[in-house]
């Protein structure tokens, strides 16, 4: 035993000796790592965290403080950034942005699914044009498309309502969602719809109970995806929309820049911060479905 | 309570392909009835034909007295388990029995009753509470036929159920759905099978009647026993069995006794063979012996084969004898009780097949002709 132990010793001194120098190795690297992650995080997020400290700030230390955190912190932004120059405060434009996105998100997610489904599902003939087509226009930039939409919903008496903004959604015109979810159901074996159809179910409601809860995490993404762009769509809305009464928060944060002499950028940047809030909540509260569909929807290639 | 008749049925695929050549099928009421085949014979496609998940390009199905060709799945009083289950993933196992009854819209308590009835005969009681993705496969699988036998249905179509089960709980699976089938016979309900497979052992053991199909058509159709005893062409002989049927090359000669040649030696047969053959003198034929039906010889008997053994398998109960005779390679399943090292010298053996369960085939039309007129001696034999 003696013997064992005077021989093993040496070689255990070795390996802790190794072990340990693995350790040190290990931490300095990961050390390393964290810090150039966490540098680069920060210049990432440094305008943001910017923007939430100068929106606590007066208007004259904007200009005069550098740094992010506010000397006299102040509401005086948020206040005043709310009431707005117009006969109308925030809360209307925050209710007119819902009142696009809504709609607008809920018709996506329908029509999207129906032609998706379509699509995935069927055959018809000129199904590999119509699939082609609705392809293309993917890689159509919207600019292109603008005027002659614009003529269409003059035409149609639709200016300066929410329909130019709606209708579009809702006939599943946003072909990147149909696409993310074909897809998607590419992935789907169809043997849950077949048996479903030998259940009994006819097509309707084999999407309906079948496809559609399948679906969810693509779908909670598309509805996620549409809720930010509308949220952020800028030109839409100013195509669009001329009475202010109708404006989303996004128009309404350009009006405050116009209609002021001279520009209140604490207010301007406290609506700003408001603004953040709906799609940062939105995102945090969804953001396991948010990359599940993601990452199962065809995004990744 | 339904017989199922299929007449003429062919499935044409949009690029030409004919996958099913015109078959014509009759299952009786209460019948279970297995579709064998190697994988691209176009079994499943039948069945799915069946089921009504695949046009019907051509032909006929009936389901009791009603043509189904055009008529929905749900409405052709069929359930089908499939190979990989698909039960719903999002619903309960409770939810997953009771959906079609729920699409009826069959009243709460009549759904529940029902749930309960299967779950009970099933075992699957203390399940129904979970969802598909917390249940083994062979849970699985007993919630996908519930899911079938819940909507009482004229017709049960299965599509390889037991393929994705370990070998040992697709025995039991095995036996599970066949005493499911009796019950059910029993009991007075309907219980019509059809069954697809590609594993003959399955098909042997569950059906009343097997469907062997090749290449979209038909082979043969008949019991267990008749099929391996009796089979019409070399592919069911070949398909049918384990170890496979030893098919070799021969020629015919009947100057006063009937002789064979089988790969260049000549064996002698009696009245037995000769009397059932109808093949013609000279005639190119293709032998079949089951590897069983061997015996080995002793070495002061003549009219036998004489062969090489190249490769020797102890099974435990069996043991097979790989022996080369001439340019052919045999097969020789040899009782491990009987079977006595010391037949083989200096690895020669002496094979003598058993007459009566001699098969000789047409080589150019691959048919059965050694068939004919007796019908009961054949069938007498067993595995």
């Amino acid at each position: 035993m003696a013997e064992q132990a005077a021989i093993a010793s040496p070689r255990d001194v070795d390996i802790d000796r190794t072990l340990a120098e693995g350790r040190r190795i290990h931490a300095v690297s990961s050390a390393v790592r964290y810090a150039v992650l966490a540098a680069v995080g920060f210049i990432m997020l440094y305008p943001l965290i910017w923007l939430i400290g100068a929106s606590f700030k007066t208007n004259a230390e904007i200009f005069s403080n550098p740094g992010f955190i506010p000397l006299n912190p102040t509401l005086d932004g948020y206040i005043r950034g709310w009431q707005t120059s117009t006969p109308y405060t925030f809360a209307t434009f925050f209710w007119n942005t819902f009142l696009i996105i809504l709609p607008k998100t809920i018709g996506t997610a329908i029509s999207c699914t129906a032609v998706a489904y379509g699509f995935a599902r069927f055959d018809f003939p000129g199904k590999r044009i119509l699939f082609a087509s609705l392809i293309a226009t993917l890689l159509l930039p919207n600019v292109v498309t603008r005027i002659p939409q614009y003529l269409l919903f003059r035409d149609m008496g639709w200016l300066d309502t929410f329909l130019p903004l709606w209708v579009p959604s809702a006939l599943a015109g946003d072909a990147f969602f149909v696409f993310m979810l074909v897809q998607f159901l590419r992935a789907i074996p169809r043997d849950m719809e077949e048996a479903a159809r030998v259940d009994g179910a006819n097509t309707w409601q084999t999407l309906l109970f079948i496809v559609v809860p399948m679906l969810a995490p693509a779908l909670i993404s598309v509805c996620l995806f549409q809720f930010m762009w509308t949220m952020n769509d800028f030109l839409g809305p100013l195509i669009y929309l001329s009475s202010v009464d109708k404006y989303p928060v996004s128009l309404a944060l350009k009006l405050s820049i116009d209609t002021t002499e001279a520009f209140q950028w604490n207010s301007i940047l406290a609506m700003s911060v408001l603004a953040l809030v709906p799609s940062l909540t939105v995102f945090f509260l969804a953001q396991k479905y948010f990359i599940e569909g993601i990452s199962t929807g065809g995004l990744k290639g | 309570m339904a017989r199922l008749q299929i007449r003429n049925l062919e499935k044409v695929y949009g690029n030409a392909f004919k996958a099913v050549h015109g078959i014509s099928l009759d299952v009786n009421d209460g019948e279970f009835m297995v579709l064998v085949g190697p994988s691209g014979c176009a079994k499943s496609t039948t069945l799915r034909m069946i089921a009504g998940l695949e046009t019907i390009t051509g032909g006929e199905i009936r389901i009791g007295e009603r043509v189904v060709n055009n008529l929905a799945p749900g409405q052709r009083g069929v359930s089908m388990v499939f190979q990989n289950y698909a039960l719903y993933p999002h619903m309960k196992v409770r939810n997953n029995l009771a959906f079609s009854l729920k699409l009826k819209r069959r009243p709460k308590p009549e759904i529940e009753d029902a749930t309960r009835a299967v779950a009970g005969i099933l075992e699957i009681g203390e399940l129904l509470e979970r969802l598909p993705k917390q249940l083994s496969g062979g849970q699985a699988q007993r919630v996908a036929v519930g899911r079938a036998l819940i909507k009482k249905p004229d017709i049960f179509l299965f599509d390889e159920p037991l393929s994705n089960l370990d070998a040992k709980l697709r025995a039991s699976m095995r036996v599970r759905i066949t005493d499911l089938h009796k019950r059910l016979k029993q009991d007075g309900l309907s219980s019509t099978v059809v069954y697809v497979t590609h594993d003959q052992t399955e098909a042997m053991t569950m059906g009343d009647r097997i469907c062997v199909m090749k290449d979209g058509r038909i082979m043969q159709v008949a019991d267990p026993v008749t099929l391996y005893n009796r089979p019409e062409n070399t592919f069911v002989a070949g398909f049918i069995g384990s170890p496979e049927m030893n098919l070799v090359d021969g020629s015919l000669a009947r100057n006063g006794s009937l002789r064979i040649n089988i790969a260049g030696q000549t064996l002698a047969f009696g009245e037995d063979l000769a009397s059932r053959l109808t093949a013609r003198d000279g005639e190119a034929v293709t032998v079949g012996i089951r590897p069983q039906h061997f015996s080995i010889a002793g070495r002061g008997e003549d009219n036998a084969l004489e062969g090489r053994v190249s490769h020797l398998e102890f099974m435990g109960h069996e043991v097979y004898l790989h022996v080369e005779v001439g340019g052919a390679r045999l097969v020789v399943v040899v009782p491990s009780d009987r079977y006595d090292p010391a037949d083989i010298a200096d690895e020669r053996i002496r094979l003598k097949p058993r007459e009566e369960a001699v098969h000789v085939f047409d080589r150019e039309t691959g048919t059965n002709v050694s068939l004919s007129a007796t019908t009961g001696n054949a069938s007498k034999l067993g595995g």
